[in-house]
């Protein structure tokens, strides 16, 4: 009798998952996009693509997962996917943000990559709804030639293709391309496509089936400079008696086109603009409102180059790096500050603390490729949890400060490659008793206390041998 | 601060009121001492508040360089340093070449806070240990002139210690360098001493020998301590003031303080083979002949003893004949007579500017100037005499030995600025000592006056007012010859034994006083101008600490109409090196920027301020002076990849390279005789415009100093030497520039890579005058030079 049984739930279970995974790839067939548009924003060293697609479900099931894809050397330098739905209607529209995830494909062509947007309602039969996605990516614009004089601007590669890389079918989809200045050396022709001003337009395209790839060159002037931190640490550290410290280490380059041959002062002081027109000269970080005691400096000292301007809402910090960097020049530095506490050390309902800070780093236009982000709880704090808004690599660390005598708790988050937008909030709770505020204090004063009774101890016996 | 001034026994009630009255003034006196400490301390920080908190000018960046290896690597891994960044390509050995009791005690300072958890940078740690040594020093000061003329006059002098510009201006906050240290450990080493010659305790001698040993391990100013003690010992001897005490206090200092010497590496077997240390060898033997001799006198009857002495005369000056012979050989066999080159320079003033032009380059190695003296002790300069008579009233051994130090320490100070450093500790004491005993006389004569108006006859009121410091030096005397009995007392039982020392000098003091009395209206008048004098000294010194010996000299500030303006140009250059060339490119530069260099930029250099290898700076002098092609071989030999000068003319910076490179040439020349000084100069002028000679004009040092420098204001005009330079439109053939900083302080310039330069030398012996240049790339700037 079993063996039957056993056989009848196996059989049972190939035909659910045979079941399952038709599904699956009838979810990516009976799906298409009726019009696609997208507009890739070259202008800084940060590419920003913004994409609309009008998702219509042709299949007769309902779905709520659209897959996007990207071919494989973009999703490497892929730093953040976002998709928006318009919701309302006509002018009372609002926008609401999708789940993305990134998916694994088992049948995926050419080692595409997947990103799944979860609908917040599912799509049914023959509906329709439009999707923004807009995703950034890093490191995509490769300088060339790659060493560039003083006097010469920076010229770079950008690579695409003209149709959009899609698992459904496409009925109609344009391309439009930003490019910084006019000056565009040449871009692959894909018919059909013209350039007007700063702008390359590619299509419209009609009816292309899934996975349609069509390989792009564009090559162009861009002489914003590639600021790029290769490493960042930021290191928060909470003080109970009201600040907050904030140390942030960083190692800055120059990604873009590398310097060759002579730097000459008086051609960069004499003509700015045709000099040096891709060099980074200063940097701006939006730092937090009542921001205090900022420093700018590294390890030979203080570097008197840098304005801080505040007022209510926020602080900006203009630095300027010791000497303009050129492509690839390195610098480091350290700033630090500290804030008042009660404007991000917040209680839950039930007795836990929680910081409330921001994620990335606040240099703008910046790109970092590693963020290690430290949180300093104070010494006696139990139960750290941090809350982050994407996925980070987490583990604990102790850290031994001012007189501490068992350590602090450290949070310590890793993230590659980040960009502006992830300058989002994240929380890190635990536990706290204020009585271990008064730890070092009383442990001072009693050692000062013991130190007197020693001496007046000392002062009243007379330790010598004869009188 | 108040010394018990009658008998225990004679007066209980009195007793007890002086026991209050003595607390009080401990009390009293350990406050001041207290506020010193923290005036020393917080006079320094002027540099850090004004500038920063960064280690300044040069050697202290060595200084900070070793301490961050050493709280990097420990302590054994430190004297086994061998330091491959410097002297390229022969390297340095950290470990046996270094006084490294500074930067073991900034180490011992980092640990010791880490080990408490306090984490504090090496770099903090660096910055403030000047400051808190020169509390240090201040309160061994006061310990030093305490044993010589009390309390008063110690509290007076470690007041004035504290803020003496002379001191100061080595031991600001970031002014890390071996000074720093030592000028305590000299002090302290100087009271030990004392203390031990007062008192004649063994434990006070040993102390003496350790507290050498951390000078010898700090500085190499120890030579003075090892010659002037024995200098001391001599004149006591020869001013009959031989006892056990002096034997106790030199005898072990030697023997102790010797091997303890030894043990430093970079000291080693100097310390018995060089001439700076016979002497005390030389005062040892007699003072163990003199002692010997005292021993026979006790034992054998006068008419016997005379007979000895005869014998022992006759023996001992053959003994001596032969020990001074092969003294004599032993030092002349070896090459330098056996005294350095500084030490040389010390005893002839004028030997290190004829011989040896890298010691007399130094600024710091000049003779001072009168407004130097004025400017490092200020009033101090006329304080010093009075305390040297006050010295003599009546002299002691104590203080006998502030004559000798104070004497000795004039005539050093006046071979080598630098040494005003240890003049400045010595005219404290004196000074402190003269002030002290004015105030004294000052205010007992007032108080005599006063008391002498209302009753005459009444003596015992001054009696009771006279000096404390006085009255202690006379108990000091007067405790000799019954110390030789009980020679280890206890602290308590010790004053109780001054108090009744005191009592056969009273009368004849007050006998004294009525002589010594001033009229009321003069004693007040001078009192006020003492206090004005004071008053004075301390406006200098907190205006010399603010002003002139803060900055730290790696960032300038200058004050225009429009506000503060920094010139960080020293920085941005290092900071560049460091991040933009890579790890083993070695870096020439004149031998200032070497410490520098290595330190801040982590970059091998050629040679730097340790200038041990003089024909290696000669090379690179040599190269500086030469025309590009010559420098080019000579820095490629060495595997140079970056020159690095230093460039004023743009700002008007005066110590720059340009005005060095006189010196560059002179050592230069010293090595290599092609290198002519008359050749650089225009009837023996040194001149930069178009009347300077065409090797000056063609020399590497000029063309890297102004490359392109007309094309600023059109004209080439250099705001340091107050001239338009004289070859205004040139081109390398064989550098190129790498890096300039915003103010074109510091110019940074590649050597082209060999390529270029055979391609060159082939153009250039096919056709001489069409005027090809290596790189295209120029062509545009050399369309616009009319020169070429």
């Amino acid at each position: 009798m079993e063996a039957p049984i056993r056989a009848r739930e196996a059989l049972g279970f190939i035909l659910f998952s045979l079941l399952f995974s038709i599904c699956r790839s009838s979810s990516l067939n009976h799906l298409l996009i009726s019009n696609a548009e997208r507009r890739i924003d070259l202008s800084s060293h940060i590419v920003k693509v913004f994409l609309t697609l009008k998702v219509e479900n042709a299949g007769s099931t309902p779905t709520s997962e659209v897959l996007l894809s990207f071919p494989p050397t973009q999703a490497d330098h892929l730093a953040t996917v976002e998709a928006l739905v318009t919701k309302g209607k006509r002018k009372k529209t609002t926008l609401v943000r999708l789940d993305v995830k990134p998916t694994e494909l088992p049948d995926a062509p050419n080692d595409a990559k997947y990103f799944t947007i979860y609908l917040a309602n599912p799509l049914k039969s023959g509906e329709s709804t439009t999707i923004e996605v807009l995703y950034l990516l890093t490191h995509s614009q490769e300088p060339f030639p790659a060493e560039i004089a003083q006097s010469e601007s920076q010229l770079v590669y950008y690579r695409d293709s003209a149709l959009i890389l899609s698992p459904y079918h496409i009925k109609q989809q344009a391309t439009f391309i930003k490019t910084p200045s006019t000056k565009v050396e040449s871009f692959t022709r894909v018919e059909p496509s013209n350039r007007a001003g700063t702008e390359i337009k590619y299509g419209p395209y009609e009816d292309h089936p899934p996975y349609s790839f069509s390989p792009i060159l564009i090559h162009f002037e861009n002489n914003s400079p590639f600021a790029v931190v290769e490493e960042l640490v930021r290191e928060v550290e909470i003080s109970h008696w009201g600040n907050l410290q904030v140390t942030e280490q960083y190692t800055l380059v120059h990604a873009g086109a590398r310097h060759k041959g002579v730097f000459s002062r008086v051609d960069y002081q004499s003509r700015p603009t045709l000099n040096g027109a891709s060099s980074l000269r200063y940097l701006l970080a939006r730092l937090p409102p009542r921001v205090h005691s900022v420093y700018y400096r590294d390890e030979i000292g203080n570097i008197s180059s840098s304005h801080l301007r505040t007022d209510s809402r926020k602080s900006e910090l203009e630095i300027e790096p010791r000497y303009p960097l050129f492509g690839g020049w390195k610098a480091t530095f350290v700033i630090g500050y500290g804030l008042p506490l009660q404007d991000f050390l917040f209680e839950t309902s039930d007795d836990r603390r929680y910081l409330n800070f921001t994620f990335g780093c606040p240099l703008l236009e910046t790109v970092v490729d590693k963020l290690t982000v430290k949180v300093v709880l104070p010494e006696g704090s139990k139960d750290p949890s941090a809350v982050v808004p994407f996925p980070v690599e987490q583990h604990l660390e102790t850290k031994y400060s001012y007189l501490d005598v068992v350590g602090r708790t450290v949070v310590v988050m890793e993230k590659k490659n980040l960009v502006p937008a992830h300058n989002s909030h994240f929380q890190v709770y635990y536990t706290f008793k204020p009585i271990f505020m008064l730890a070092e204090p009383l442990m001072l004063a009693s050692a000062f206390f013991l130190f007197f009774v020693a001496c007046v101890a000392y002062l009243h016996i007379d330790l010598s041998i004869r009188k | 601060m108040a010394a018990p001034e009658t008998s225990t026994a004679a007066v209980p009630t009195l007793y007890t009121n002086n026991t209050l009255r003595n607390a009080f003034g401990g009390v009293l006196s350990f406050f001041i001492l207290l506020l010193i400490g923290v005036m020393a301390f917080s006079i320094r920080l002027f540099s850090v508040i004004k500038y920063e908190s960064v280690i300044h000018e040069f050697d202290p960046y060595f200084n900070y360089r070793v301490t961050q290896f050493l709280a990097k690597n420990g302590i054994y891994e430190f004297w086994n340093w061998f330091d491959d960044r410097t002297w390229y390509p022969l390297g340095r050995v950290i470990g046996g070449t270094v006084y490294p009791g500074l930067t073991l005690t900034a180490g011992t300072i980092w640990w010791l806070l880490n080990s408490l958890n306090i984490p504090l940078s090496v770099e903090t740690v660096c910055v403030f240990t000047a400051p808190i040594f020169s509390a240090f020093a201040s309160w061994a000061t006061y310990l030093l002139t305490k044993e010589v003329k009390g309390t008063g006059a110690g509290l007076t002098a470690a007041a004035l210690l504290a803020m003496v510009p002379s001191y100061i201006s080595r031991s600001v906050a970031g002014s890390y360098d071996n000074e720093a240290v030592a000028i305590f450990a000299l002090i302290f080493t100087f009271y030990l001493y004392i203390k031990t010659l007062n008192t004649g305790s063994l434990f006070y001698a040993t102390l003496n020998s350790i507290a050498y040993f951390y000078m010898v391990c700090s500085w190499g100013g120890y030579t003075f301590i090892i010659n002037l003690i024995p200098m001391h010992v001599l004149l006591c001897i020869v001013t009959g003031r031989f006892s056990s005490r002096l034997y106790i206090a030199y005898a072990p200092l030697v023997v102790l303080g010797t091997l303890l010497a030894a043990l430093v590496p970079v000291v080693g077997f100097n310390a018995v083979m060089t001439s700076e240390h016979f002497a005390s060898f030389l005062v040892f033997i007699i003072i163990h002949v003199v002692a010997f001799v005292y021993y026979i006198k006790g034992i054998l009857s006068p008419k016997m003893f005379k007979v000895a002495v005869t014998l022992v005369v006759s023996v001992g000056l053959a003994v001596c004949c032969a020990v001074i012979a092969v003294l004599i050989a032993l030092v002349a066999s070896s090459p330098t007579k056996g005294w350095s080159g500084r030490s040389l320079s010390l005893l002839d003033p004028t030997y290190a500017s004829k011989y040896i032009p890298i010691i007399a380059s130094v600024s710091e190695h000049q003779p001072p100037t009168w407004p130097s003296y004025f400017m490092d002790i200020n009033v101090l300069a006329f304080l010093v005499p009075a305390g040297i008579i006050a010295c003599f009233l009546p002299l002691s051994d104590a203080s006998s030995f502030v004559v000798l130090y104070i004497a000795t320490s004039v005539y050093f100070s006046g071979v080598m600025v630098r040494l005003m450093l240890v003049l400045a500790p010595a005219a404290c004491i004196t000074s402190g000592i003269a002030l002290s005993q004015a105030f004294d006389v000052f205010t007992g004569s007032i108080k005599f006056q006063l008391t002498g108006a209302s009753s005459n006859t009444e003596v015992d009121a001054a009696e009771t007012s006279s000096s404390t410091a006085e009255s202690q030096t006379d108990a000091v005397k007067t405790e000799k010859p019954e110390e030789t009995a009980k020679n280890r007392p206890s602290r308590k039982s010790k004053k109780k034994k001054r108090e009744h020392g005191e009592k056969p000098s009273t009368k004849a003091k007050a006998e004294k006083k009525r002589l010594l009395a001033l009229p009321l209206e003069s004693s007040v008048i001078s009192l006020l101008l003492l206090v004005l004098l004071g008053a004075f000294y301390v406006v200098h010194c907190v205006w010399a600490a603010a002003e002139a010996y803060s900055a730290p000299s790696i960032v300038l500030t200058s004050r225009s109409h429009d506000g503060l303006h920094v010139f960080d140009d020293f920085r941005e250059a290092y900071a560049w090196l460091r991040h933009n060339t890579d790890v083993d490119d070695k870096v020439a530069s004149w031998w200032d920027y070497g410490y520098q260099t290595t330190a801040m930029a982590n970059r091998t250099v050629i040679v730097d301020n340790n200038t041990w290898n003089n024909t290696h700076i000669a090379t690179v002098g040599t190269a500086m002076s030469s025309p590009e092609r010559a420098a080019w071989e000579i820095f490629h030999s060495l595997d140079v990849k970056y020159v690095l000068v230093v460039f004023g003319g743009l700002v008007g910076y005066p110590s720059d390279d340009i005005n060095k490179f006189l010196w560059m040439v002179r050592i230069g020349g010293g090595v290599f005789p092609h290198i002519k000084e008359p050749d650089y100069l225009r009837d023996g002028q040194y001149r930069i415009d178009s009347q300077a000679t065409p090797t000056m004009l063609n020399c590497l040092m000029y063309k890297l100093s102004y490359y392109r420098f007309v094309e600023t204001d059109g004209k080439g005009f250099d705001r340091v030497r107050q001239t338009e330079i004289g070859k205004k439109y040139f081109k390398l053939t064989h550098f190129e520039e790498a890096f300039t900083t915003h103010h074109w302080m510091v110019r940074i310039y590649k050597l082209k890579p060999p390529k270029n330069r055979i391609r060159g030398k082939t153009k250039k012996s096919k056709s001489k005058t069409s005027s090809t240049t290596s790189s295209p790339k120029r062509s545009g700037t050399k369309k616009k030079n009319p020169w070429q």
